[in-house]
């Protein structure tokens, strides 16, 4: 991350030439106290907005995810619809008091755009768009609060959401950071890790239960390909963990009913 | 068609003081609920639940210029959002009539009523002052969100804490709050009252909202002192209901404030 910094001043080239990996102190101990592959605490629920076809609420420590969807539903603008199959969109939003700084000007952005790109094609490999043709599965995300991970608790949340509207699918998508900081392979970044001093490296993905397969998959900052191969393997077993919660929320919401 | 026949079925059912869920005219739904804390990346914040609607409301304060003709105050906006994960009514894109509405009259109930002492929110006159955002959040519209957002907005101010600032930088530190509360010295809260088929009642859930001819929303503060009005619908309100209305908000607003009481 620092490096892209390296041709803006003097100043900061020298900060960039010291920002690699083996300059800094091994990252033994977590911020949190958490151990290497220790997720942060989970709190998973299904059916918690009484107006939509489907809902959830996935918390991970301090990031927050409320999931809502609705549908299926008929699609405008009508050109797209197609007679084959259905489609679905994710639509993710931060609250303005949500950020760890200032408030967040409320409406699209480009980050929050890019997300809800991402959520989708995460979320729709394992829904069965035949299903619904001609028709459209919006899933809406609302964040109250969030301290990094909130792509992924929002693919959790949705996930959970699709499930709890009885939407056609294969599999639950469960998804998780995994990354590295200054040489140290972790599970589920927190804020103060993402913006640790020196090498960082942030991993989302999302993982398909049955199969182990990746749905998602992004990283910022700087990897080996060793800690990239060995943080995947760390996040398909926190993915396991994940789905696992995400399981337990599911039964309890219908054995209740 | 199941909505026509609600409408007219709701009407004939407050003709005779009578509605769809058994309830007086004058009776809230419940649960009624006050949570706050429920953001800890805001300065403030509060989770209101009434029957089945739930909405939440999050303080931000930052620094800022003063306004020229006011050099010597800070200043509060109140902003609200009907988010489509809250209803199959609303969608995305910018904010609907409804709502600016709902911001404007939740706004105007704080500002107008001077809730918050603007001259102790300036730190240099003409140069820094505090300001603050109210944003609320829907999560169900289950009806009444007038009601529902003015109680977690108040909630939300109650219950809101200056962050740290750095004394070298002036920089706002929003990972660390002091205990120092805002200069809250009113709590008013908007009641809004609607009338059906020439009875007025409150507390209104979607379905009959749909079915009102006119409603007036009155915020209020402890001692009664009206601090906004905004009336709404289609129909003219007597000078004798206005009246009625109102005394319902009052009595209504010091019903509700009851569950801030802990906060």
């Amino acid at each position: 991350m620092a490096a892209q910094s390296h041709t803006t001043s003097a100043a900061h080239s020298t900060v960039a030439n010291s920002t690699t990996a083996h300059t800094y102190p091994p990252y033994t101990t977590r911020i949190d106290g958490r151990k290497l592959d220790e997720l942060r605490p989970i709190e998973a629920k299904a059916g918690v907005i009484p107006n939509a076809d489907g809902s959830a609420l996935f918390k991970i420590g301090n990031t927050v995810a409320y999931a809502a969807v609705y549908g299926p539903r008929e699609l405008f603008p009508k050109h797209l619809q197609d007679p084959k199959k259905g489609i679905i969109r994710c639509h993710y939003s931060m609250m303005p008091f949500s950020g760890s700084g200032e408030r967040i000007r409320p409406g699209a952005n480009r980050r929050a755009q890019e997300i809800s790109m991402v959520m989708t094609a995460a979320l729709q490999q394992v829904v069965d768009l035949s299903a619904f043709p001609n028709a459209v599965v919006d899933i809406y995300v609302e964040l109250p609060q969030t301290d990094a991970g909130t792509r992924c608790a929002a693919i959790s949340a949705a996930s959970m959401a699709l499930a709890d509207a009885g939407i056609p699918m294969l599999d639950i998508i469960s998804s998780v950071a995994v990354g590295q900081v200054n040489g140290t392979v972790v599970a589920d970044l927190n804020y103060g890790e993402e913006a640790y001093e020196g090498s960082v490296s942030d991993i989302p993905i999302a993982v398909i239960h049955n199969t182990g397969e990746f749905t998602l998959l992004q990283m910022d900052g700087e990897i080996s390909k060793d800690h990239l191969m060995k943080a995947l393997e760390m996040g398909k077993i926190a993915a396991e963990k994940i789905y696992q919660i995400q399981r337990k929320a599911l039964l309890e919401r219908f054995t209740k009913e | 068609m199941a909505l026509i026949m609600n409408k007219i079925a709701i009407a004939a059912l407050a003709g005779q003081g009578k509605r769809l869920d058994n309830r007086t005219l004058t009776q809230y739904r419940t649960p009624i609920k006050v949570d706050t804390m429920i953001s800890k990346t805001a300065e403030g914040s509060a989770k209101v639940q009434i029957g089945d609607t739930v909405v939440l409301a999050g303080v931000k304060l930052s620094i800022e210029k003063p306004y020229n003709d006011t050099a010597d105050e800070g200043g509060i906006m109140v902003n609200a959002e009907l988010v489509p994960l809250s209803s199959p009514e609303y969608e995305s894109g910018p904010p609907t009539i409804k709502a600016v509405e709902l911001a404007r009259v939740t706004d105007r109930g704080i500002r107008e009523a001077k809730a918050v002492d603007m001259k102790k929110l300036c730190i240099i006159p003409g140069e820094k002052a505090w300001f603050i955002t109210v944003d609320v959040i829907t999560l169900n519209d289950a009806g009444n969100l007038f009601d529902a957002a003015g109680l977690a907005v108040l909630a939300a101010l109650k219950h809101a804490r200056f962050p740290v600032v750095d004394e070298k930088t002036g920089a706002i530190n929003y990972k660390e709050h002091t205990n120092k509360e805002l200069p809250l010295i009113k709590e008013p809260l908007p009641i809004t009252v609607y009338k059906i088929n020439g009875k007025l009642m409150v507390d209104l859930t979607r379905e009959e909202e749909k079915a009102y001819d006119a409603r007036l929303t009155v915020a209020s503060d402890k001692d009664g002192t009206i601090s906004a009005m905004q009336k709404g619908g289609n129909a003219p309100l007597t000078i004798n209901e206005i009246s009625q209305m109102v005394d319902i908000a009052v009595d209504k607003a010091r019903f509700l404030r009851e569950q801030l009481k802990h906060i």
